[in-house]
């Protein structure tokens, strides 16, 4: 009975995700030139990758940003939900507010940071020049200052996952241990370390494993805010692979980079699933 | 003193989650020469007009019910065929479910990127290309090991005694399934629905590939491809980002409360 429940599931699980990702397996193994179609090439495309300057600069910026917005995500994610849990009054106001951003679509939310950090009409540039309009700079024309923006971006829209779980957790905190600890005289950063975040310790790390797996995969944000300009200095893994199999057409050789995307993301998932994930699953 | 501060950093969370949004707001309420006004103001002239261009000539209303179109039917696949599938999972002994729920985790993160040839190939041989089946089939695929995920961490916390009682009252498998276990299921069942249907009508990177043709647009494509012929018109493309958000942040508001309890599944009980 329940492997016919489980039926349609693994059917649709199969056919858009494992089968998908065997045939960009054997993909990548061959090479698609103009002259005489499809030829087999072995391991020739991963070669390229490894001697590729741009996949190398693609490659490191994926990491400096997983890297850089999640440590932000997370330590702005419980900051605002330490804040949140003090509020009495208008709670829900507040919670509200903060669940905005993850709402809204990442393609919008990519709009308003290319915006913000307009050139002439950006308001980073009217908060930090006011009038003096020769003093703008073009943030994302410049790698280490649009490298910045997307990170800012990612900030911005994901904080709020992390707060919102980050909430959660706080909520079974309990009141009487709190309340135990102040009279025996432990100050707020020693009952934030010792009582605090030990509570929270499980709702954090679930929440570092989502958002180091989503970061990984960022695209959208790329796409529209610089499209790996200049240079291909903001490239991220899944924005190069695109770029080399859809409008570049080297099915072979971007069929290799989303091997190796997978792979990073799989060795990762499994690390991260093991350590982080056991009690979740098991529990 | 301790009161200041949790004032002040209420304060800066304001600002950071809502400035960006109010920002953009403003924009999308500017005439076409405060738009381009340097140095920008903060306030707008409440010009309504990008607003009415946007909805009546850009075709940003078709898009929108692309979108709502492709995400009602992809959650609507995604739930029940989720619910099938979560059910027994959630029922199965410890030993099976962890690395059953492993390998469903695991497949939540497949990068868009890795399945994104086969998939494209396979519709168009298929002639899927631009059509909504084209959209709503990868994307169930896509969405159910969330659902999946998420349905079976709510299942575990009713209570196996619930079905056994029912069958020890002579109740077939249907009637415990549609009279026992359904009605308890229904808030984790609809927590779900609103998550995949808030990530379906986010989806970019599919909707890119197989959604070419404007006409057939989902929002977050028509918002990334919005035509400008000689400079973004940025008033005009707030506009479309305020109505592209509304619906969302209308549902978000009013059912908050669901979705936090989903997204933190797992995380706490």
């Amino acid at each position: 009975m329940g492997i016919i429940m489980m039926a349609p599931a693994v059917l649709f699980l199969c056919g858009f995700l494992v089968f998908p990702v065997l045939s960009t397996m054997v993909n990548s193994l061959y090479r698609d030139s103009p002259l005489t179609g499809r030829e087999f090439c072995g391991l020739d495309n991963y070669r390229r990758l490894a001697g590729d300057g741009q996949a190398l600069d693609t490659m490191e910026f994926t990491f400096i940003f997983v890297m850089a917005s999640v440590s932000l995500e997370m330590a702005a994610g419980v900051l605002i939900a330490l804040a949140i849990n003090r509020v009495v009054t208008g709670r829900g106001f507040f919670r509200a507010s903060v669940i905005l951003p993850w709402a809204v679509p990442t393609v919008v939310a990519a709009i308003m940071w290319k915006y913000i950090f307009n050139d002439q009409y950006g308001i980073v540039n009217y908060l930090l020049h006011g009038d003096s309009l020769r003093m703008y700079s073009a943030w994302l024309a410049r790698p280490s200052t649009a490298r910045l923006a997307i990170i800012l971006a990612d900030v911005w829209k994901s904080s709020s996952f992390v707060a919102l779980i980050a909430l959660a957790g706080l909520q079974t905190v309990p009141e009487e241990l709190m309340e135990a600890a102040r009279m025996d005289g432990a100050g707020p950063s020693r009952r934030f370390f010792r009582i605090t975040l030990p509570l929270i310790r499980p709702a954090l790390l679930v929440a570092l494993l989502f958002r180091v797996m989503d970061a990984f995969r960022v695209f959208d944000l790329v796409y529209v805010m610089t499209q790996g300009a200049p240079s291909g200095k903001t490239g991220v893994l899944q924005f190069f692979g695109y770029l080399k199999m859809f409008p570049e057409q080297q099915y072979g050789y971007g069929s290799a980079v989303a091997v190796v995307v997978f792979l990073i993301i799989a060795v990762l998932s499994v690390i991260l699933v093991r350590t982080l994930g056991r009690r979740m699953m098991t529990e | 003193m301790r009161r200041l501060w949790t004032v002040l950093v209420l304060i800066a969370v304001l600002l950071f989650c809502l400035g960006p949004v109010l920002w953009i707001l403003s924009t999308s309420l500017k005439s076409p020469g405060l738009v381009s006004r340097r140095p920008p103001s903060l306030l707008p002239d409440l010009y309504w007009d990008s607003y009415r261009m946007v909805l009546q000539e850009r075709g940003f209303l078709r898009s929108m019910g692309n979108s709502l179109l492709v995400s009602s039917v992809t959650t609507l696949f995604t739930v029940a065929i989720g619910v099938l599938a979560a059910y027994p999972l959630s029922r199965m002994s410890g030993r099976w479910r962890g690395p059953a729920l492993g390998l469903v985790l695991a497949a939540s993160m497949f990068p868009q990127v890795s399945i994104a040839g086969a998939v494209y190939r396979m519709l168009m041989s298929l002639g899927l290309l631009n059509t909504f089946p084209g959209l709503i089939l990868p994307y169930t695929g896509l969405m159910l090991p969330l659902a999946i995920w998420m349905l079976t961490s709510f299942f575990r916390r009713l209570p196996p005694e619930l079905e056994e009682a029912a069958v020890m009252d002579g109740c077939g498998p249907w009637t415990t399934v549609w009279r026992v276990f359904a009605p308890v299921a229904a808030p984790a069942v609809l927590t779900t629905a609103i998550l995949v249907f808030i990530y379906a009508w986010n989806e970019f990177f599919f909707a890119l590939l197989i959604m070419t043709n404007p006409v057939m647009q989902t929002v977050p494509v028509a918002i990334a491809k919005f035509p400008g012929q000689y400079r973004v018109p940025w008033s005009e493309l707030s506009a479309a980002a305020i109505v592209a958000v509304l619906p969302l942040v209308a549902m978000v508001l009013l059912l908050q409360r669901r979705i936090v309890s989903g997204l933190s599944s797992g995380t706490t009980r």
